[in-house]
């Protein structure tokens, strides 16, 4: 079954009733996994327990630009293939990478003040994530000034496909810059330089955020759907009252 | 004369014969740049070290301001359908109007920065290092600002959420032109490698602005 198949609102609608129960079990059931494995690895040397930070902070990290991601291809979805239910899964995806990237914000905040001294530092990847949220949040606001869905799916998509140079720079900020942030120590040429026992829980709650993400993603795409067919249904009712 | 020609002329010509175009911009500019010293205090040697920064936020300030000016006029009077069905690539025909905008706008700006560079004690290096650095930016911040204003234009009341879609797309332009002023003033960085970033993301701007202004034209269409 292509994505195309999916179309179809109320087939999409149908699907999502079948699978949207396992999904949550087994998003539940890795959460569980990944926390269980989080429990027993090991503290670091330096940081004591304060590392298991890094359990949420690096997957909350992904999800931020895996949401901006899924938002790109929806966009290209809405530009290019003109795929219906593009600009739903856009619209639904914003909120969720939103609240990712404010996860991963205020858990490296916290996580900075034993480790830095600091609860903020203008370095490199602070900043361009920081920047990743405010366009996280100026999408949103597009999303509820355009009246009108699909119109303000093409806006929207637009707007996206110009804020996605952010993903690369965020990726390669620090590279570029040789700042506070610590560099890249999973997803590296050479190899991740992180040791099994961390590396392990660390996919793992990696994995079980993905599947949390698009939990949600679809759930709120059901939600979207719902929400223009009472939208139809009120601007059919206010033509067919009487005296219009 | 062409097409783009004529538009072009017309943009310059309106910008400066109705008000509300570079004076007014420059009027903003010298009113953020004065309320500076109010809310930091006298200090001179304080105004010195920030006054590139409060030159650029004065200038991304006035640039945001301005830009609703570029499109909505012409969605009031009926241009902007002429111009989306017209024979000129729509590409071209917004790129000619940010041109034109940022004549009008952009570069009264950069013209008074070395009047108000003064207010805040900035010597000769550092006063040219901001003239300069506003020079290759600002048309960076006017075709950006475009991209926002091809977003919002249709609207009613789209003048702040197009300075919110459009200042974080603005921020990396902000970053290299301070930080090219203050390494001619203080260094250790030689003046060329931030200045030469802000002229690549200048150059960049100046192709995907209007590409995407134009999408956002024909797809905002009601």
């Amino acid at each position: 079954m292509g994505l195309i198949d999916l179309a179809n609102p109320s087939r999409f609608l149908g699907f999502t009733d079948r699978i949207l129960p396992w999904l949550i079990g087994v998003t539940g059931l890795l959460l569980a996994i990944g926390l269980y494995q989080v429990s027993l690895a090991p503290d670091d040397y330096q940081q004591g327990a304060t590392v298991k930070i890094m359990f949420i902070h690096v997957p909350a990290a992904w999800l931020a630009m895996f949401g901006w991601s899924v938002m790109s291809l929806s966009a290209l979805g809405t530009l290019v293939w003109r795929h219906p239910l593009a600009d739903v899964a856009a619209k639904a995806a914003a909120p969720i990478g939103a609240a990712f990237t404010l996860l991963c914000l205020i858990s490296g905040s916290l996580w900075g003040r034993p480790m830095w001294g600091t609860y903020w530092v203008w370095d490199a990847r602070l900043t361009s994530v920081f920047v990743l949220f405010l366009m996280y949040l100026g999408v949103i606001a597009l999303w509820r000034t355009i009246e009108e869905p699909t119109r303000a799916g093409r806006v929207v998509a637009i707007l996206t496909l110009v804020g996605a140079i952010n993903i690369p720079i965020i990726k390669y900020s620090v590279e570029f810059w040789n700042t506070l942030h610590q560099p890249a120590s999973v997803m590296r040429l050479d190899g991740p330089t992180i040791h099994a026992s961390i590396l392990i829980p660390l996919l793992t709650m990696a994995i079980a955020f993905t599947l949390l993400f698009v939990t949600l993603h679809l759930a709120a795409m059901r939600n979207e759907i719902l929400r223009r067919r009472v939208r139809m249904m009120q601007l059919m009712q206010a033509q067919a009252a009487p005296g219009h | 004369m062409s097409a783009l020609a004529a538009l072009f002329l017309r943009d310059l010509r309106i910008a400066v014969r109705i008000g509300g175009g570079a004076m007014m911009g420059v009027l903003f500019f010298l009113t953020v740049v004065a309320l500076m010293p109010f809310a930091i205090g006298p200090d001179l040697a304080l105004l010195q070290r920030i006054g590139p920064a409060i030159l650029w936020i004065g200038a991304l300030l006035a640039s945001l301001l301005a830009l609703d000016r570029l499109l909505s006029a012409d969605l009031e009077d009926g241009s902007l359908d002429l111009l989306l069905m017209g024979g000129t690539p729509l590409e071209l025909a917004v790129a000619a109007k940010a041109l034109a905008h940022w004549l009008t706008t952009g570069l009264p700006l950069v013209i008074a920065t070395p009047v108000f560079a003064l207010f805040l004690n900035l010597d000769l290096t550092a006063t040219a290092a901001v003239a300069l650095t506003l020079l290759a930016g600002t048309p960076a911040l006017t075709f950006i600002g475009l991209v926002g204003a091809g977003l919002t234009v249709t609207l009613r009341r789209g003048g702040i959420l197009l300075s919110v879609l459009v200042l974080p797309l603005t921020i990396p332009v902000l970053i290299f032109g301070v930080a090219a002023s203050n390494a001619a003033v203080v260094g250790p960085l030689p003046f060329g490698t931030p200045f030469t970033i802000l002229c690549a993301l200048t150059l960049v701007s100046l192709v995907i602005g209007p590409f995407a202004a134009a999408l956002a034209l024909r797809h905002g269409q009601e």
